[in-house]
């Protein structure tokens, strides 16, 4: 189906794209019809600049994505337990306090 | 009747409030009178698909007109597009409705429209079609492909598409074609049935067919829910459905 169903998260990144790297500030995640992944539906990830509005765009299968969400919160755990205590502060909190 | 010799073109046309929309504009070669048609595209964007489809639409001798509901997003692949106007919401209905009335009314002054204009629309676009046939005064004839959200859960309306299409239907004033894919979800074959059950009730002028085999999208080569034996007929259907109602 088409809908307009989306999740928006704000986020503190770089994303390379087609002018090279770039700061990315939302991820817009939807599932529905992809563009390119030959599937019907597809779990769609728009990395995006708000101010360039140019986005770098993922379009994976339902299993992958949940894969992939799986992945991420392994190396967040493995990553954070080895590198916790460094004294980065995530921008993102910092900017969620202002 | 088929027409070798089309004309394509971008065209400037005036759309909701006045501004200045952008359409693609595909029309048999010569004079006419031809009858016309408005194909509104789907929540993806202003791309091939659509834009095909109003080629062949030209092909089969009618004056067709596809404008593009994001020309305010600025420019950029249609696909990129398309993925801002989604994080942005959609386009409100209101705004969908000034761009087709203005999209009408451009087909209705050219030298070679026979004045009688159809609407139609793939998925969102199915959605909008019969928003359009409902609430604007003057179309002719309307085909929604299955359309998603006619019938819309309470919690899916917002202010952007703030009444459900199937509230309109008392005011739907032109024939109605439906086509629709059996292993659909949204709509699906109990929301296709409930619609037709209103229309029926309401006394509508209206055509449904329901196709075993096919989903949602079935028209569309570039998918897996590509159907190529239910869509020869489904375009068989409408092209046959609006020689009958745009004459």
């Amino acid at each position: 189906m088409c809908s307009y169903i989306t999740e928006k998260a704000p986020i503190f990144g770089s994303a390379k794209g087609r002018s090279g790297w770039m700061r990315v500030d939302t991820a817009v995640v939807y599932y529905d019809h992809p563009v390119h992944v030959p599937l019907d539906h597809a779990l769609n990830i728009d990395f995006v600049d708000s101010r360039s509005k140019e986005r770098v765009a993922v379009e994976l299968s339902a299993a992958s994505a949940r894969e992939l969400v799986r992945r991420i919160q392994a190396a967040l755990d493995s990553g954070e337990a080895i590198h916790l205590g460094s004294g980065e502060e995530d921008p993102l909190h910092l900017m969620r306090a202002m | 009747m088929t027409y070798r010799n089309i004309i394509c073109d971008v065209v400037p046309f005036t759309a909701h409030n006045g501004e200045m929309g952008e359409a693609y504009y595909a029309r048999p070669a010569g004079p006419g009178p031809f009858p016309c048609v408005v194909l509104i595209h789907h929540i993806p964007g202003w791309n091939e698909f659509c834009i095909e489809a109003a080629r062949k639409l030209a092909h089969h001798g009618f004056a067709t007109i596809c404008n593009n509901l994001y020309f305010r997003m600025g420019d950029g692949d249609p696909d990129d597009i398309g993925a801002r106007a989604r994080a942005d919401g959609g386009v409100s209905d209101e705004q969908m409705l000034g761009d087709v009335a203005g999209a009408i009314a451009f087909l209705r002054a050219q030298s070679n429209s026979n004045g009688k204009v159809g609407v139609i629309g793939f998925c969102s676009g199915g959605r909008q079609t019969y928003l359009s046939a409902c609430r604007l005064p003057n179309v002719n004839a309307a085909v929604d492909c299955w359309g998603g959200r006619v019938m819309a859960d309470p919690a899916a309306l917002n202010a952007k598409q703030p009444v459900a299409p199937i509230d309109y239907s008392k005011d739907l004033n032109c024939p109605m074609l439906g086509l629709f894919g059996n292993d659909d979800k949204e709509p699906s074959p109990e929301q296709v049935n409930k619609t037709e059950a209103i229309l029926k009730d309401l006394g509508k002028t209206y055509e449904f067919h329901r196709y075993d085999g096919a989903g949602h999208a079935f028209f569309d080569w570039s998918r897996p829910s590509y159907r190529p034996e239910q869509a020869v007929d489904g375009w068989k259907k409408v092209i046959e459905f609006f020689n009958k109602n745009l004459a």
